[in-house]
């Protein structure tokens, strides 16, 4: 919402906006998500990605079977 | 951010459908694990475990901080208020007891101890009152060691020094993991703190283990995925490090943070109260920066290895995820939230607490 050095103000939603979060440990922007851990934010989050895991398991729950193999090889990642 | 997505009703159902499936694919009973006092929160504030096979059981381990935090650490910081110095903590770190006391309770004998909200509250008392000594008892886990690590590198004013307990999570996870008496096939892993480590922090821990893993955020939704993408895995007898919280968590975490993290602490080994003392768990300040860390500038030794719990508590095997709470003979008798005995019902985070919040008398264990 506002950006000062190392401190933003944050909204957190139902009317809540907080000064003096500390944002110097990500390279945050205005208008960024921020996870904010004991005063501090300690990532960023990614809406988009939010967005992608909702949508993958709603496809994933609802196709046909023979679909079904190919959405899942789309959402596996990490390490075998 | 569409959080409310999270909260779906409908996709609960689906996933719950899923859940089932593969359940019965796999027949035998599944041990699963968190390590998070906010993933119990989750599953125990939407009855998630209440929606799971019978098969299919999730334990809480030990994701609390102030639960794990030593007794001779809570002693030390005590002693520290009673000699005249200022101690500053969080809410609930103050609520535990050590061997005798508790924070809260020195406070009532004239030691002088404050809540903070973040360290940066600590930094300012102390610059606001540069007469009087001021301590930062500083505890949890990789999500508050950074911010501690940042403030340290600001240069504090001299008269506040830091008491740190911090843990580190990953290690953590491989001594549970290797512990023979809970055989549990895979873990949900803690977000918050696996946003700041990456997952490459648990890499060592999957190739020693080979167990399942998924790391984890905190909605409903989340946990369930997670759930199912555990079962997965264990129905294909094909054990992974998979990300659910792909939002938040990335391989390498937050870099930044880390280095905060790396500049001032050396990784020690850590006693964890009632579980272990565990190679590579601990954080202790550097020596270029001795004169912020309490235990160097006062000649104070670091806790050693001795858990004292009240007598006939179990604190300990409930930290573990040996046993559920009703299953101590303390919970909601002599222990409660208004009159807690132990860490576990002190803490928001506590597995004691939690169940007690929301009214669980019995055990949630599925017994098969």
């Amino acid at each position: 919402m506002k950006l000062d050095g190392d401190f933003a103000s944050v909204d957190f939603g139902e009317g809540t906006i907080r000064d003096g979060v500390n944002v110097s440990l990500v390279p945050a922007q205005i208008g960024n998500y921020v996870l904010v851990h004991a005063g501090y934010a300690i990532q960023i989050v990614d809406d988009a990605e939010a967005r992608k895991t909702l949508e993958y398991w709603r496809q994933i729950l609802t196709a046909d079977p023979e679909n079904r193999a190919s959405y899942e090889q789309q959402l596996i990642g990490g390490l075998g | 951010m569409i959080l409310e997505g999270y909260r779906d009703p409908v996709l609960a159902k689906k996933l719950r459908g899923e859940i089932e499936r593969l359940a019965k694919t796999i027949g035998k009973h599944v041990i699963l694990m968190h390590v998070c006092g906010s993933h119990e929160w989750t599953i125990t504030h939407f009855g998630i475990r209440t929606l799971l096979p019978e098969n299919v059981e999730v334990r809480a381990g030990p994701g609390c901080p102030v639960c794990v935090t030593p007794a001779a650490d809570i002693d030390m910081a005590a002693e520290l208020s009673l000699e005249g110095k200022t101690v500053l903590t969080y809410g609930d770190m103050s609520r535990a007891k050590g061997s005798t006391v508790s924070l809260s309770e020195a406070r009532a004998q004239g030691g002088d101890v404050r809540i903070v909200y973040s360290v940066h509250d600590a930094v300012e008392i102390a610059r606001a009152n540069p007469k009087r000594e001021h301590v930062f008892f500083a505890v949890g886990f990789e999500t508050t060691a950074p911010p501690t690590a940042y403030e340290i590198l600001q240069q504090p004013p001299p008269n506040l020094t830091f008491l740190t307990a911090y843990r580190y999570v990953p290690p953590a996870v491989e001594a549970v993991s290797n512990s023979p008496d809970l055989a549990v096939r895979g873990f949900i892993n803690a977000g918050h703190a696996s946003t700041v480590t990456g997952m490459k922090a648990y890499e060592h821990c999957f190739k020693m283990t080979r167990k399942s893993m998924v790391f984890a955020g905190f909605e409903p939704i989340d946990v369930l995925i997670s759930i199912a993408m555990l079962l997965r895995q264990i129905a294909n007898n094909d054990p992974k490090m998979e990300n659910e919280y792909t939002r938040a968590v990335t391989w390498d975490g937050n870099v930044r943070a880390q280095a905060a993290m790396d500049k001032v602490f050396d990784r020690v080994d850590g006693y964890w109260r009632g579980v272990a003392t565990i190679p590579g768990s601990g954080f202790q300040i550097r020596s270029e920066f001795a004169e912020c860390d309490t235990r160097s500038r006062f000649g104070l030794k670091e806790a050693s290895g001795e858990e004292q719990f009240v007598p006939e508590a179990r604190c300990g095997e409930v930290i573990l995820g040996k046993i559920e709470p009703p299953e101590c003979p303390l919970y909601m008798k002599a222990c409660t939230p208004a009159t807690p005995k132990g860490p576990t019902m002190v803490s928001a985070e506590g597995t004691c607490k939690i169940w007690a919040d929301h009214k669980i008398l019995a055990s949630m264990r599925c017994r098969v």
